[in-house]
């Protein structure tokens, strides 16, 4: 490798498994006051609108729940809100898991293609490659979801050749169904697998796979034997990074799905902006939380990346 | 090479990974085809979303629909004024987050991470209840979607600077010092140079971020109203063609931006 050519800044800018840089001559960091002050606005900026909130939002899940925005709340310290927003909530709550997880397996299977096709054999045409895959990044999500509604209309190009190939029956569609929500959320959220597992296969010697197959493994198993342990911690942070924003959307269950694809995102929002109802609303997110922090220690400890955090 | 079986993998292997690999990429680009074909298109009807015929009207009169053009500036601005804010707190953090030593460094990694590993209507809901808790119900509009704006782009700032400072060389920076620069005449004349295309890349990240958010500025925004919540709210009504046109225009603006920067850099590293 002569190439000293550097990924887009974009590249970097999303979070990998190597989110803590290396410390490289941690003894010739300086000392002093300096480094506190530098520290000190974005601290106090994500103390104030990010911690704080937190705890208000916890706060909020306990209030009594006969409060209104209007009568004002009390606290109570109900922890039945919770009990209550299990029982009304649990479909979308388990819906919401099912999509994304769905959804983030779709996206590594199609991302791991992506990426090992761009680190491998893209050549010098690598950075254009990465900059085609946030490019969709850059037009509205909106915007891009209502061009799926189209695609996958029921007088469109991919229904009709579904029903001609009768994977579909001829009053079948996809719009309103959980395909469409999986799908969607499959698309708008790839390029977050992407460029982490890029990350990982860029920095794989290529000649530990090919020592692999001069020692007779066949490619699938010099694949599963080499390249596919090296790149876990690209797996990981993509499977996060993909997941957790999958799991908390709720544009493409509203925008492509129908009432029964409703996902916890949209009932949180729909708690808080129509019904008002502030106490399931925050005791409703702070379960999706606590669920996702839940799942990201198990998962990044069995993994054994713990350098994520 | 001896064995004609193993060649025959390899080759398959070789250009059947990049074929399907550009086949996602095709994939990825399906529904922006749309967005720039729709963007031409001539309606006959708002409340049928598909493509009736060719115009350019749509680019001629991009705001003909003018809440839809007030929601665009509303979102440039607060776009641009996040971007300015995150962007300096967010350099300044990295930098010490690099190059200076102090206490709490572990904490102070899981506070930077946690808003991007946080969903986004946690974050939203989190911000609703506090802004609500301190009598600020009522005021949501502009500044409370700019302080949320601030907050989630901080982090995606901090990580990229970081990125960019902890892969730089220090030699260069080490040779100056040994040449009698003041260490005001080094940071100025090249640590700065050298990390601001990382600067410049989280800055983009941080508008874009901040142009496109809508479950967050959806929860703070009060009667203001941003381009993705006017998008979320001709969804249910019919969708005005300009929206596509912004859609393009996006694109091609951010494309632009990034291809110039990789221009630069590429004749700088033949010079």
């Amino acid at each position: 490798m002569t190439s000293t050519a550097q990924p887009p800044p974009l590249v970097d800018a999303l979070p990998t498994a190597e989110a803590e840089p290396p410390e490289q001559g941690g003894s010739r960091r300086r000392g002093g006051l300096t480094g506190y002050l530098l520290l000190l606005p974005a601290t106090l900026w994500l103390l104030l609108f990010f911690v704080v909130p937190f705890y208000s939002l916890v706060a909020t899940s306990l209030f009594d729940p006969s409060g209104s925005d209007f009568r004002g709340y009390e606290m109570t310290w109900e922890f039945g809100n919770y009990v209550d927003a299990v029982r009304d909530y649990w479909q979308p709550l388990l819906r919401s898991l099912w999509y994304g997880g769905l959804a983030t397996l779709f996206c590594l299977v199609l991302g791991y293609v992506l990426a090992y096709a761009i680190a491998f054999k893209a050549g010098r045409w690598k950075n254009l490659l990465l900059v085609l895959v946030v490019a969709p990044f850059f037009t509205s999500f909106l915007v891009r979801t209502l061009s799926w509604k189209l695609i996958l209309a029921d007088d469109g190009f991919v229904v009709e050749t579904l029903q001609f190939l009768h994977l579909l029956g001829d009053d079948g569609r996809l719009l309103a169904t959980p395909v469409a929500v999986v799908a969607g959320l499959t698309y708008n959220f790839l390029p977050f697998m992407v460029l982490p597992l890029y990350a990982s296969l860029e920095k794989i010697d290529p000649r530990l796979i090919e020592a692999s197959g001069d020692l007779y493994a066949n490619p699938f198993v010099g694949f599963f034997k080499v390249t596919w342990p090296l790149s876990l911690p690209g797996v990981v942070s993509g499977t996060l990074l993909t997941f957790i924003p999958a799991a908390g959307d709720f544009i493409n269950a509203q925008l492509l799905g129908s009432p029964n694809q409703r996902m916890v995102g949209g009932v949180v929002q729909s708690l808080f902006t129509d019904a008002n109802d502030y106490p399931a609303a925050g005791a409703l997110s702070v379960i999706m939380m606590g669920g996702i922090l839940m799942m990201v220690l198990v998962y990044v400890r069995r993994a054994g990346t713990e350098d994520l955090l | 090479m001896s064995r004609p079986a193993g060649t025959t993998g390899r080759w398959v292997r070789e250009h059947l990974v990049l074929l399907l690999g550009l086949l996602v990429l095709v994939y990825t680009f399906v529904p922006i085809a749309v967005v720039v074909l729709m963007s031409f298109n001539d309606p006959d009807s708002r409340l049928i979303y598909r493509f009736d015929g060719f115009t350019i009207d749509n680019w001629l009169n991009p705001c003909a629909e003018p809440s839809m053009c007030d929601a665009v500036v509303r979102s440039v601005e607060i776009g641009l004024l996040a971007t300015v804010l995150a962007t300096l707190l967010g350099t300044l953090a990295a930098f010490a987050m690099v190059r200076h030593r102090f206490v709490g460094r572990s904490t102070a990694n899981l506070l930077v991470f946690l808003p991007m590993a946080a969903p986004e209507i946690v974050l939203g809901a989190s911000l609703l209840a506090l802004f609500v808790a301190s009598g600020l119900g009522g005021q949501l509009g502009f500044w409370t979607i700019l302080v949320a704006h601030v907050m989630f782009c901080l982090s995606f700032v901090i990580v990229a600077v970081r990125a960019r400072l902890a892969g730089l060389d220090d030699t260069l920076e080490q040779a100056a010092m040994d040449l009698y620069a003041t260490p005001a005449q080094t940071f100025w004349r090249v640590t700065f140079p050298l990390v601001f295309p990382g600067i410049l890349g989280a800055a983009l990240l941080a508008f874009s971020l901040s142009f496109d958010d809508f479950i967050i500025t959806n929860l703070n925004a009060g009667n203001t109203t941003t381009f993705p919540m006017y998008v979320w709210g001709v969804a249910q009504r019919g969708v005005p063609m300009q929206v596509n046109v912004v859609g393009t225009v996006m694109l091609v603006l951010s494309i632009a931006i990034v291809l110039a920067g990789e221009l630069r850099a590429r004749r700088r590293a033949g010079r």
